[in-house]
């Protein structure tokens, strides 16, 4: 225990990032919002239960909750294929998204998959496309979009849902471009050599913000936010009003020029 | 091991000097015959892999192509190292050997007589890996393709994000696909040929955003890996899996379309929509 508390390299972040005890998108709801009534399916073939989205209410806000879902229990992580989205559940997320859109409901998204799921049927009804068009979609979606990093960002499976005016990241979680133990896999050769990758693809949150790829990190509670949930989405929610309550301000036309602003500015090297 | 176990190829050094083997069907042809056919191969009609500027040659209209955004070249941001050494090594070693400086290039063209923003990958360069200068040259050719009014024609092949460059690679996929969303808002067209292979980071970003989403034959589009996949369903996949008669099929590729034919099809494309 008093090891979780002292967290020095970027492999005990992943690690805490992926503890199953760490509150999921289910303790955020409950612990966030007043109320939540979740809606389902892509109106094209399925319901994923990778993904789950609803109106709720923060405080005295009206959002749309769209989030990951890993499942707190075996049957749950079985049903929701353990976070790992199918092209349904981000072309649920874009339908739901259309419909806060078209009544100007902010959007608030909680990420934490360890990818989109690598199957034969979700390559058949077109995973590229699907987290390609979430990409675009989101880009230009006429509502502010805030965006929270709560455990694993697992590359384009969160990038999916990622996309917004003001993304939060949580102490502990990770976000990269490709697992650590895929990346040792591939430019070290063996899966064992993580730690060396974690360090070396910069996948903290205080390198992510270093990089300009986060905009604010949300404190965890003494020991990480599995320790304490109450104390992890009480903070989280307190950034996420904040957030929302800025960008309501703005007019439609700023907030698309800032947002594709700030990706126009990912990795930009003339600074 | 016994000699007749041994899983490696003979060497006969001539061999690889006059003849081509696709690596699709393992036929033999004389390499003449494989350039001379755009290197289709003349048995199963797999399109091989080109460089950038051999694929602008074939597309671009003679003496028509004036290369744009060669200064943004790569950032090594996280001063990635790995087990082999440092990214910017590789890179530069990269560069030296392809005489590219990013793993597309970009530049206007005429296409059959048409004005258009031309976008090529080079799987040579880095496995054709999305890094932020790569990101960049897109995002910079959407917002001339813009104020020029021209339509984009972007070639992809690539393996996905360029893990070297960490989560700014990944971001780039959000960066280009918002690029293009306004590419499409000021009403102008986007054709994406997804060549072999095209898949990953890029195939699950610009690449799959066409109006039309068009390929050659057998090439392999996709977005996770086959081992990958095969590993998460416990069961082998079939041979034609991910490929571009695979998509066709399942509804994600507008168009087939065998080289020889790509340029014509894509000026008659831009004559239907007025450019």
């Amino acid at each position: 225990m008093a090891k979780r508390a002292n967290v020095k390299t970027a492999m005990d972040r992943v690690k805490l990032a992926r503890d199953p005890k760490r509150p999921h998108i289910g303790d955020f709801i409950r612990l966030m919002c007043s109320d939540f009534e979740e809606l389902h399916g892509d109106r094209l073939v399925n319901d994923d239960r990778a993904l789950v989205g609803g109106f709720a209410t923060i405080d005295d806000e009206k959002v749309l909750v769209l989030g990951h879902n890993k499942g707190a229990t075996v049957e749950e992580n079985m049903a929701a294929n353990f976070g790992m989205v199918n092209p349904d559940g981000y072309r649920k997320a874009m339908r739901l998204a259309k419909l806060a859109e078209k009544f100007h409901v902010p959007v608030v998204t909680f990420v934490d998959t360890p990818g989109a799921y690598p199957g034969d049927t979700a390559e058949a009804r077109g995973q590229a496309e699907a987290i390609a068009k979430s990409l675009e979609f989101f880009a230009g979606l006429k509502t502010p979009i805030v965006v929270v990093v709560t455990g694993e960002g697992g590359s384009g499976g969160a990038l999916a849902i990622a996309v917004g005016d003001t993304v939060l990241m949580l102490e502990n979680a990770v976000y990269s471009v490709i697992s650590p133990e895929g990346c040792a896999g591939i430019l070290w050769r063996d899966g064992a050599k993580a730690p060396e990758a974690a360090e070396a693809l910069k996948i903290t949150a205080s390198d992510l913000l270093k990089l300009g790829a986060i905009d604010e990190i949300v404190k965890e509670p003494a020991g990480g936010a599995q320790k304490n949930h109450e104390a992890a989405a009480a903070n989280v929610m307190k950034a996420v009003l904040k957030a929302i309550r800025s960008l309501k301000g703005l007019a439609i036309d700023d907030l698309l020029d800032r947002r594709y602003a700030k990706l126009r500015a990912m990795g930009n090297f003339f600074k | 091991m016994s000699w007749f176990e041994s899983k490696e190829k003979p060497k006969i050094p001539q061999a690889k000097a006059l003849w081509a083997i696709c690596p699709k069907c393992m036929s033999h042809f004389e390499k003449k015959v494989w350039k001379d056919n755009a290197r289709i191969c003349p048995k199963c009609g797999y399109h091989g892999r080109l460089s950038a500027r051999e694929r602008i040659a074939q597309i671009a209209d003679d003496g028509t192509f004036a290369e744009t955004f060669r200064e943004v070249g790569y950032s090594d941001h996280l001063k990635f190292h790995d087990a082999t050494g440092p990214y910017k090594d590789k890179v530069e070693a990269t560069i030296e050997k392809t005489g590219e400086t990013e793993s597309i290039v970009m530049g206007c063209c005429e296409i059959g007589g048409h004005k258009v923003m031309l976008g090529v990958m080079d799987f040579a360069f880095m496995g054709g890996s999305l890094g932020t200068g790569t990101g960049e040259r897109i995002a910079r050719a959407c917002e001339k393709a813009i104020e020029e009014r021209r339509p984009l024609v972007l070639f992809s092949a690539s393996g996905g994000a360029r893990m070297h460059e960490g989560i700014l690679s990944l971001m780039q996929m959000a960066k280009t696909s918002a690029a293009i969303g306004r590419l499409k808002d000021a009403g102008l067209p986007y054709i994406s040929v997804l060549t072999d292979p095209t898949t990953g980071g890029v195939s699950a970003s610009y690449a799959m955003l066409g109006d039309i989403n068009i390929t050659e034959p057998r090439a392999l589009i996709g977005f996770a890996g086959r081992r990958v996949i095969e590993n998460t369903i416990h069961q082998k996949l079939p041979d034609d899996f991910q490929s571009a008669e695979y998509l066709e099929k399942h509804g994600f590729i507008d168009k087939i379309v065998s080289r020889k034919d790509m340029k014509p099809f894509i000026a008659k494309m831009l004559n239907y929509w007025g450019f």
